[in-house]
């Protein structure tokens, strides 16, 4: 029964991802994206990892996504964007993206196939993740900080002069 | 409620496709959220390959792999789309290939 619930969330993941990735509007895109997303959470959740699970409701469907509807709203792509994403998924354009892709995922469906073991079924809380995270792992978090402080700092940086319309057009202005 | 007994096996080709389905996506489109869109796909398939590595052994280590995949993906996206706003304020386009000239 629990069995038929993974792979259902699983079937779910796969469509809403492929549903995603060839819609012409990227409002719908990203919805679908939230649905795949929501998808791999329960799966996350069947495998025993529930902080992992919490954490991509939260921050994946919850922040990052937001994060691409304030931008989609933002630019407002409008009908003349949709017809102009259309033309460029003519079929013929999928052609060798799609062979390529087809070729890795064969050559990674090759390559685990021999992964004769089951998960384990033990639930790993999250006091133990929580201890691990800063016990072990204490300078990777230290790391991922500064990766986030770069990040904030980066996209303030050219995020600013979007905001800010200032004329921009002469040379030699990099204030 | 304790895991699920699955065959790591499967999991591991969920992970696959959606790694695959994200790769076709980024050669694919040629508009830029797509491309941000098809990247955190493919961070996700591999988030999922070590929730599952870490499920299959019991150990915490997967998902605090996990947590830095997902710090990651915060910053990559903060800085894309702030690079999506510019692109679109000084092209008019998201076309990719329209922004091909490399300079400030």
């Amino acid at each position: 029964m629990m069995e038929s619930l993974f792979y259902g969330a699983s079937a779910v993941a796969l469509l809403a991802t492929v549903a995603a990735l060839t819609r012409a509007n990227a409002a719908h895109a990203l919805i679908y994206l939230i649905v795949s997303l929501l998808a791999v959470a329960v799966l996350f959740f069947l495998m025993g990892a529930p902080f992992a699970a919490a954490l991509e409701i939260v921050v994946y469907a919850g922040a990052i996504m937001v994060l691409f509807v304030f931008v989609i709203m933002m630019l407002n792509l409008g009908e003349a964007g949709n017809s102009r994403e259309r033309e460029w998924l003519a079929p013929r354009k999928w052609i060798v993206p799609g062979i390529l892709a087809g070729i890795l995922l064969l050559e990674l469906v090759l390559a685990v196939r021999h992964a004769p073991d089951n998960t384990s079924g033990v639930e790993v809380p999250p006091k133990m993740v929580g201890l691990t995270l800063f016990g072990p792992y204490v300078l990777a978090v230290e790391i991922a900080s500064l990766l986030l402080l770069t990040g904030l700092v980066g996209a303030y940086h050219i995020g600013r002069r979007f905001i800010v319309r200032r004329d921009f057009s002469r040379p030699g202005d990099n204030s | 409620m304790g895991g699920l007994q699955i065959p790591l096996e499967h999991v591991l080709l969920i992970a696959s496709c959606l790694f695959s389905c994200g790769l076709a996506g980024l050669m694919l489109r040629r508009n830029l959220i797509f491309m941000l869109m098809s990247l955190e796909v493919m961070l996700n398939s591999a988030a999922l390959a070590f929730v599952a590595a870490g499920a299959r052994w019991g150990q915490p280590d997967g998902q605090i792999i996990f947590l830095f995949i997902l710090s990651i993906a915060a910053a990559e996206v903060a800085v894309g789309l702030g690079l999506v706003l510019q692109i679109q304020r000084r092209f008019k386009t998201l076309d990719m290939d329209q922004a091909n000239r490399l300079r400030g």
